[in-house]
């Protein structure tokens, strides 16, 4: 029924110089999408676009020196669980601003001084916030593409599973 | 004039979508859908030679407001990317479901091929 | 200004035509990459970092999972049927939406100038004169976010959350052999 296909590698005919590229480039990429989240509140960013920076350079690990390597950092039940996690983190959150009279859900329930703007330390719930949505991001991310380059592997694992059980069914029979 | 470069881009999707074959290339023309009503929304917010909303401390807020473009359509593309991408990841999955059940993206060939 | 905003629309819109017509797989896809990436410049000219920001990493992101999809699978579209009927119909639907889109973007008011500037009280002059003394934050993008506009990125988490569930359960491991086996029985 199927068309026999090639399945691409995991990433081990990568030259030397895109292992070595990605081993300097992996720390800043990680650093950068960090510092987008943690200061997305003061300067373009915030946790969506961090979270898809940290994403892509475990994305970047990957590709460059197989699945195995980026699994050991970031496992898929790790990923599973910093996903719900995430989004857990912001709803309470918002769930918290709810507790006094003249507060509603979502309420910003940290008041910036005036001395404060333009700070890390200003904002009130939202660099909290931007955190929760950066780990939400990066994990939601990072577990789709490892689902959907984990399947090759799992195809070809499947496909002899099941010729060998045809085969068992035949011989039985 | 620019507004339309916009609607063309969309129309250049919908066509993809009308007439393509394979369920991968749909994907990709939705793709170009999506890209053009998150270029139309932003286009709508745009002030001429406007300023990021992002408060500069050198000028006063009233300057500020008068200056900067509109940040709502901005915030509302942003969300909209990344559920552009979730989604995307979403159909690309059904996609390749489909090709291992199959073995062809072309949509006339897995009807043909169905039961 | 105006002309290279223009222009880079219009290198957006060659590189979507190429995605549409061309018949390899490969090709419309990085053709669509192009396009991505040329709308990141068109936002940085939109005075939009956030969003340039945002959609090159998503861009990033999406072509790879494209190569990845199409890698090692039949990419070239073997019988390009180019039924003349097929595609003069298609050709006629476009066109007639098209039509309501041009009556529809004949309403819109001039470029450069903001929706906001029409409303005496739009809410987006609100953000902008009181953003930075309600909320403290001076990115109003991120303020209006995760602060006015909150509820709405409640959703979007919970979107995201949902299509990485569904691509889960679409991919999980165990599928085919479930069904074989009720197919056995």
């Amino acid at each position: 029924m199927n068309t026999p296909r090639k399945l691409p590698d995991e990433g081990l005919d990568m030259g030397v110089t895109v292992k070595t590229v990605t081993r300097w480039l992996k720390g800043p990429i990680l650093l950068f999408g960090i510092y987008l989240v943690l200061y997305g509140h003061i300067t373009p960013g915030g946790g969506f676009g961090g979270g898809v920076v940290i994403a892509s350079a475990f994305i970047l690990i990957t590709l460059a020196s197989g699945e195995r390597a980026s699994l050991q950092l970031f496992s898929k039940g790790v990923a599973s669980r910093l996903d719900s996690i995430g989004l857990l983190m912001f709803l309470v959150l918002g769930w918290l601003g709810t507790g006094w009279a003249g507060s509603y859900f979502f309420s910003n329930f940290i008041n910036t001084p005036e001395a404060a703007q333009f700070t890390l330390l200003s904002g009130g719930i939202m660099p909290i916030m931007n955190i929760a949505l950066g780990i939400k991001v990066a994990s939601a991310i990072f577990l789709v593409f490892t689902l959907l380059t984990a399947f090759h592997i799992v195809e070809q694992e499947l496909e002899d599973r099941l010729c060998a059980e045809a085969h068992q069914q035949e011989s039985n029979s | 004039m620019i507004f339309s470069l916009c609607l063309l881009l969309i129309l250049i999707g919908l066509y993809g979508v009308v007439v393509s074959r394979q369920t991968l290339k749909i994907v990709i023309s939705l793709l170009i859908m999506n890209h053009g009503v998150h270029l139309l929304l932003l286009l709508i917010g745009y002030r001429e030679a406007g300023n990021p909303p992002i408060v500069d401390p050198a000028i006063s807020i009233a300057e500020f407001a008068a200056s900067s473009v509109d940040p709502l359509p901005q915030a509302l593309v942003l969300t909209a990317i990344v559920i552009g991408l979730g989604v995307l990841a979403l159909m690309v999955a059904f996609c390749v479901r489909l090709y291992e059940r199959y073995g062809t993206f072309d949509v006339t060939e897995i009807r043909r091929l169905r039961g | 200004m105006t002309e290279v905003l223009a222009l880079l629309i219009l290198l957006t819109v060659i590189a979507a035509i190429i995605t549409v017509l061309t018949s390899n797989l490969l090709y419309a896809v990085i053709s669509v990459g192009a396009v991505g990436f040329l709308l990141a410049i068109v936002y940085l000219f939109l005075a939009a970092p956030d969003v340039a920001i945002v959609q090159i990493g998503v861009e990033v992101v999406s072509l790879v999972i494209l190569i990845r999809a199409t890698l090692g699978r039949e990419v070239q579209q073997l019988k390009t049927v180019h039924a003349v009927v097929g595609v003069s119909f298609a050709v006629a639907f476009v066109a007639v939406i098209g039509l309501f889109g041009i009556q529809v973007f004949n309403q819109f008011p001039e470029f450069g100038i903001p929706v906001m500037e029409r409303f005496a009280d739009a809410p987006a002059l609100v953000y902008l004169q009181s953003g930075l003394a309600t909320t403290g934050a001076p990115n109003l993008v991120t303020a209006v976010l995760l602060d006015f506009r909150a509820w709405d990125t409640l959703g979007e988490a919970t979107v995201l959350f949902c299509a990485a569930l569904g691509t889960a359960v679409v991919l999980r491991r165990n599928a085919r052999i479930g069904r074989k086996k009720s197919e056995d029985k």
